[in-house]
């Protein structure tokens, strides 16, 4: 096996490395920044170059290479290259190729381009690692054309009713996915989580919109009409109320599900998501020409049955890794 | 349905009464009176015919949609809504034809005269027709129970104000048992005559759980207490020589309950009284557990033993229509005494008693007696203003419900499920268990007591801590204590425990207990001897 699945993570014997660990290792190639793909506690770490910065300030002074897309190098016996996942920036699929017989491990993914992230490249294989977060038949986004004009008539809406828009979304990938499809209609605000994950993004050159960082000091009464981003957990909190009228929002590929959106009780959800939906899965793995699938977090035990239904060997793998959540605590 | 699904939106897309109340007055404002009358009839419980099983529909999305059934049923309870489900794995539609409401329910209920393949293909058409949203729509129509998001109160509320009327004074024009097909807009909602129909019942007066002392209620003098039976809430209708009795829920009990047929018998034609049906032990002269009035609440007709063995009774409490006049404006007091004057020295076998008051003092007498509440088969108080008119619906001030407090015991949780709908992703359904030695014996399933944060948390232990899978259901490591409030325990051969409790929940998450000090199948049993 050119791959293996061990108790700490996903591992390669020919170059004695592993792949977005969960325990602690000697060598650990991550494919992006989440916090449940890069863990605190390996001894090297090995990642794209767009994702460096964002993991280097997730976890400090770590001793961490960094490798551009598209770019082939040797560990041991096997032959190594990241290529974009569509994930968020800097996110990466990984190639291993071990004496002819080539494995993907996709980490995170998504195929279609949400505009900032380095758009999805499918890459032939014989196994394909895919997560499996949203693989339920039921799971269809919103086109980014159709998104942004739902996202920006809501913005202009609560301006024109005189409330503030304040959205929750994740720090890394999901904020400055919003941001960029954000309409030139005022002032932006983030809550520090986020904007402190903007100015790493900026110093390595995604361009992202201008905003505000929202402190005790900042005045909030003095951006009416404002678009307020802010992490999911934000939502409701005396934070949050401090901005007076207010409509609230969740973007997230849970709010395709009534129930889970009314659950939140914010008043607008947007099916926004950096996972692949059921169609963008099916297309990812079909396009790979890979016969072996191994499914990682979310449906897996359904989805594994229906790749098998289609021909796969398909089987579940046990991971550490978390889908995409509107709990308390971090992104995935 | 362009406009319906527009209102449709509007209303799902706000956690705002104000916002929701608006969307609806809107629409009554503009809409085809057709459709406004489907509205009101959806929106107050009263659903199509049922035009095709569910068991058909499913087996065709999953057919158009391209994926096997399995697929489809393992995504319903993720989604938690058929109609959900359905609308979101059929194959994307780029434009959709703008029917009326009114309209695609005709639809629907020309099928129910079509064969299989006949209403197959409409359907299969109809969703060519319609968009994502459209569809949920279309879908819960045909499949009924029709609840998104704005009560009965709400809708009422729009539509008053969209025909500038008293909110009250459309509620009971809305009760009772029209359909779309038997009125009109016009005869129902802008007519102005509520007794038209004979058997239309008043709104009811629904009381608030206290939240003070009843000190802060002013002076006991201008209070009446009584018991709060533990039974089903009904209004008795005499009028035009027959009788109707209907449930709180709007539901037509009548022929549930024949016994009550022979009030006819004993009161003037014209007579509406508000009073508990209750499963009555004759001889003892009170209330038989409810475990008996359930028996007769789920039989449309009843046997004839079941009848002698579960015999009902209405407990009046309010009269509400006196020789055919609407009285409900009345003090309490004075409503009261001419109640008083009817049911007071009726024979025996009158099916009417009346629901005396409580004699009290002052409130520390009446406290004390409210604990006393579980020997009188009642659940604790009712105080009522003596000065008070009849309201239509829950208006805090008038009514309080005094409620004694619940019975609990500390279980430990072995089982969980995750839920449905609004908590499809969570694990919400719990079933506990005591100590019988070492062993847990189960006794209970709970569901609700918990905050959604507290869910979350629980979901996510339950997660890690699964020893076994049976379908939806894992067992779990015993560890977590909660404490199960109850109102009632009665004997249950049906139960493996041997006991069934009523309505149980999750009153307290014992965080600080470990399992070991979670209460046992003898205080189980105990608690059975004591109040069962
Ligand atoms: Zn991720
Ligand atoms: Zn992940």
């Amino acid at each position: 096996m050119v791959l293996q699945f061990t108790e700490h993570g996903i591992y390669c014997p020919a170059g004695d490395f592993y792949i977005d660990p969960w325990k602690p290792v000697d060598r650990a190639l991550i494919t992006h920044g989440h916090a449940d793909h890069a863990r605190w506690g390996h001894k090297h770490y090995l990642a794209t170059d767009a994702a460096a910065p964002v993991m280097k300030h997730r976890l400090g002074d770590v001793s961490l290479e960094s490798v551009a897309y598209d770019t082939k190098m040797q560990i041991g016996g096997a032959t190594v290259s990241f290529h974009p996942a569509g994930h968020v920036p800097g996110s990466a699929q990984i190639r291993v190729d071990v004496g002819g017989e080539v494995w993907v491990a996709a980490g995170d993914y998504k195929v279609v381009d949400d505009g900032l992230s380095e758009a999805f490249e499918p890459i032939p294989c014989h196994a394909f690692i895919t997560e499996s977060t949203f693989a339920l038949p039921v799971f269809k986004w919103t086109a980014q054309s159709e998104l942004k004009r739902q996202l920006n008539g809501w913005w202009a809406e609560n301006r024109a009713a005189g409330k503030v828009s304040i959205i929750g979304a994740y720090s890394l990938g999901k904020a400055q996915r919003v941001m960029a499809a954000l309409d030139d209609q005022g002032p932006i605000l983030c809550h520090a989580a986020i904007e402190n994950t903007n100015a790493v993004l900026r110093a390595q050159g995604v361009p992202l919109p201008d905003t505000v960082l929202v402190t005790a000091e900042t005045d909030r009464k003095a951006f009416p009409g404002a678009m307020v981003i802010c992490p999911p957990s934000a939502i409701g909190s005396a934070w949050a109320r401090k901005f007076g009228p207010q409509s609230t929002a969740f973007a997230s590929g849970w709010m395709a599900l009534r129930g889970i959106r009314r659950r939140r009780a914010v008043d607008r959800g947007f099916i926004m998501s950096d996972h692949a939906d059921w169609p963008g899965l099916n297309t990812a793995i079909a396009a790979t020409g890979a016969e072996k699938v191994f499914v990682t977090h979310g449906y897996t035990s359904v989805f594994t049955r229906w790749l098998r239904e289609q021909g796969y060997d398909a089987h579940i793998v046990d991971s550490g890794y978390q889908g995409e959540t509107l709990d308390d605590g971090e992104e995935a | 349905m362009k406009d319906f699904a527009q209102l449709f939106m509007a209303i799902d897309q706000t956690t705002k009464t104000n916002a929701k109340v608006a969307a609806m007055r809107a629409y009554f404002e503009t809409a085809d009176p057709r459709d406004k009358l489907w509205t009101i009839a959806l929106f107050s419980g009263r659903r199509p015919k049922r035009a095709v099983n569910t068991t058909l529909l499913r087996s065709w999305a999953a057919e158009l949609a391209g994926i096997p059934l399995w697929l489809f049923e393992e995504s319903y309870p993720i989604v938690g809504d058929l109609a959900e489900t359905i609308a979101l794995v059929l194959p994307d539609n780029g434009s959709s034809d703008d029917l009326p409401l009114h309209e695609w329910i005709a639809f629907q209920q020309a099928l129910t005269a079509q064969d299989e393949d006949a209403r197959k293909a409409a359907i299969i058409d109809a969703w060519g027709r319609l968009d994502t949203t459209e569809r949920f729509l279309f879908n819960k129509l045909l499949t009924g129970g029709f609840r998104i998001g704005i009560s009965q109160k709400l809708m009422t509320r729009a539509l008053a104000q969209a025909t500038a009327q008293d909110e009250a004074e459309v509620t009971h024009k809305l009760m009772g048992d029209w359909t779309p097909e038997t009125v009109t807009f016009e005869s129902l909602v802008l007519a102005n005559d509520p007794t038209s129909d004979q058997s239309r019942p008043y709104p009811f007066y629904l009381a608030y759980q206290m939240e003070t002392e009843p000190a802060a209620l002013g002076p006991p003098s201008d209070w009446r207490a009584e018991w709060k039976w533990d039974g089903i809430r009904g209004q008795l209708i005499l009028r035009g020589g027959a009788h109707y009795l209907w449930s709180r829920g709007e539901d037509l009990m009548t022929d549930r309950f024949p016994e009550l047929a022979r009030a006819l018998d004993f009161l003037p034609d014209g007579t509406v009284l508000d009073g508990e049906v209750l499963a009555w032990d004759h001889a003892a002269h009170r209330p038989l557990p409810f475990a008996q009035l359930q028996k007769r609440i789920g039989r449309k007709t009843v046997p004839k033993k079941l009848l002698a063995e579960a015999p009902v009774v209405l407990r009046a409490y309010d009269l509400l229509e006196d020789q055919g006049a609407d009285i409900r404006a009345l003090p309490y007091a004075d409503r009261r005494a001419r109640l008083e004057r009817y049911i007071k020295g009726l024979p025996a076998a009158a099916p009417l008693i009346l629901s005396e008051w409580i004699d009290f003092d002052d409130w520390d007498a009446l406290a004390q007696i409210r604990e006393t509440s579980r020997d009188n088969a009642a659940e604790g108080l009712m105080l009522k203003r003596a000065g008070a008119p009849y309201l239509a619906g829950r208006k805090k001030g008038d009514w309080w419900k005094w409620k004694v407090d619940p019975l609990v015991i500390d279980a430990v949780m072995i089982y969980a499920q995750s839920g449905h709908g609004r908590r499809a992703n969570l694990f919400t359904d719990f079933t506990f268990a005591v100590w019988k030695g070492e062993e847990l014996v189960p006794f209970t399933k709970a569901y609700s007591g918990l905050t959604d944060k507290e869910f979350r948390e629980i979901t996510a232990w339950v997660k890690k801590n699964t020893i076994q899978r049976f379908g939806p259901v894992r067992s779990v490591t015993p560890h977590h204590v909660f404490e199960i409030a109850f109102e009632g325990i009665q004997e249950s051969p049906r139960h493996k425990s041997g006991v069934a409790l009523r309505f149980p929940r999750m009153s307290r998450w014992r965080q600080d207990k470990p399992k070991e000090e979670a209460n046992t199948y003898e205080d189980l049993l105990g608690m059975l001897e004591v109040y069962g």
